[in-house]
């Protein structure tokens, strides 16, 4: 398995293999599936503008992605409005970033590039947070879980997104 | 605005305004990391290591911390970068 991020003088570095790649770049590809189509309103002036639908998405991981930002509904439906085809634009060009980038092999990320990457992670670890329905208490519970449940899978991938994460974070500190 | 992500906050590091009636909270979630929230503080607001480190433990473990305040439209725009991070934050009038 991966070692993680490391500081280089130009940003970090990262030695993935071929299969860490690709799971990287499809869970992402998750995310880019997620954001992409945006729920920008049926006016074409108000699309242009980039103002989008005042609702909380259904999707409870859009919802996560996309907080309301007041709990007074209309507030937040006027903040959401105006807020979330830009947040959504953040977070296309973030995955994309990651999908471009990603590659078997030594991977060599500016610092720019490496903040991508690092929301990227962290929006692909709410999305799986929010499916799995993890807890804090998530890295005891994959310990003791066994490796027939066929949950496992996906708890050990995220654990490993938690790892990347984290070392991330410490190479660009 | 073009992306949000690695926007900073240009403010003075003390604010002296006495009138700053609205706040910018931040909320504990189990996904978000504690090196990955201290280091969104410091690089969003300025914060020193130690300052973002205590407001990240203070959110951990209360469940909620203001990391910032001001008018309206700041907190908003604080709320709508910490958004880019993928951190749940709200905006409330200080009361």
């Amino acid at each position: 398995m991966s070692t993680g991020f490391k500081p280089t003088k130009t940003g970090v570095s990262i030695r993935l293999d071929a299969a860490e790649a690709s799971v990287l770049r499809s869970l992402v590809g998750l995310v880019l599936g997620l954001v992409e189509p945006g729920t920008t309103g049926d006016d074409p002036l108000q699309r242009a503008l980039g103002i989008g639908a005042a609702e909380v998405p259904s999707d409870p991981v859009l919802a996560r992605l996309f907080p309301s930002a007041y709990e007074d509904d209309e507030a937040a439906g006027e903040f959401r409005r105006y807020t979330e085809a830009t947040l959504r634009e953040g977070k296309r060009a973030d995955a994309i970033t990651l999908i471009d980038t990603a590659a078997g092999g030594e991977v060599e990320l500016t610092t720019e590039e490496a903040g991508a990457w690092m929301r990227a992670l962290n929006d692909v670890r709410l999305m799986l947070g929010v499916r799995l329905e993890v807890t804090e208490e998530v890295h005891e519970e994959i310990a003791r879980m066994s490796e027939e449940d066929p949950r496992y899978p996906a708890f050990v991938t995220y654990d490993w997104l938690t790892y990347l994460q984290d070392t991330l974070v410490r190479a660009l500190w | 605005m073009g992306s949000t992500a690695p926007m900073k906050v240009e403010r003075p590091a003390i604010d002296v305004r006495p009138d700053l009636p609205w706040l910018a909270i931040v909320w504990n979630d189990p996904v978000n990391l504690m090196s990955y929230v201290t280091y969104v503080f410091q690089s969003v607001f300025g914060f020193t290591r130690e300052k973002a480190e205590k407001l990240m433990l203070d959110v951990h473990h209360k469940g909620r911390a203001v990391v910032s305040s001001g008018t309206r439209e700041e907190m908003e725009r604080d709320v709508q970068i910490l958004h880019s991070y993928g951190l749940w934050a709200t905006v409330q009038r200080d009361s």
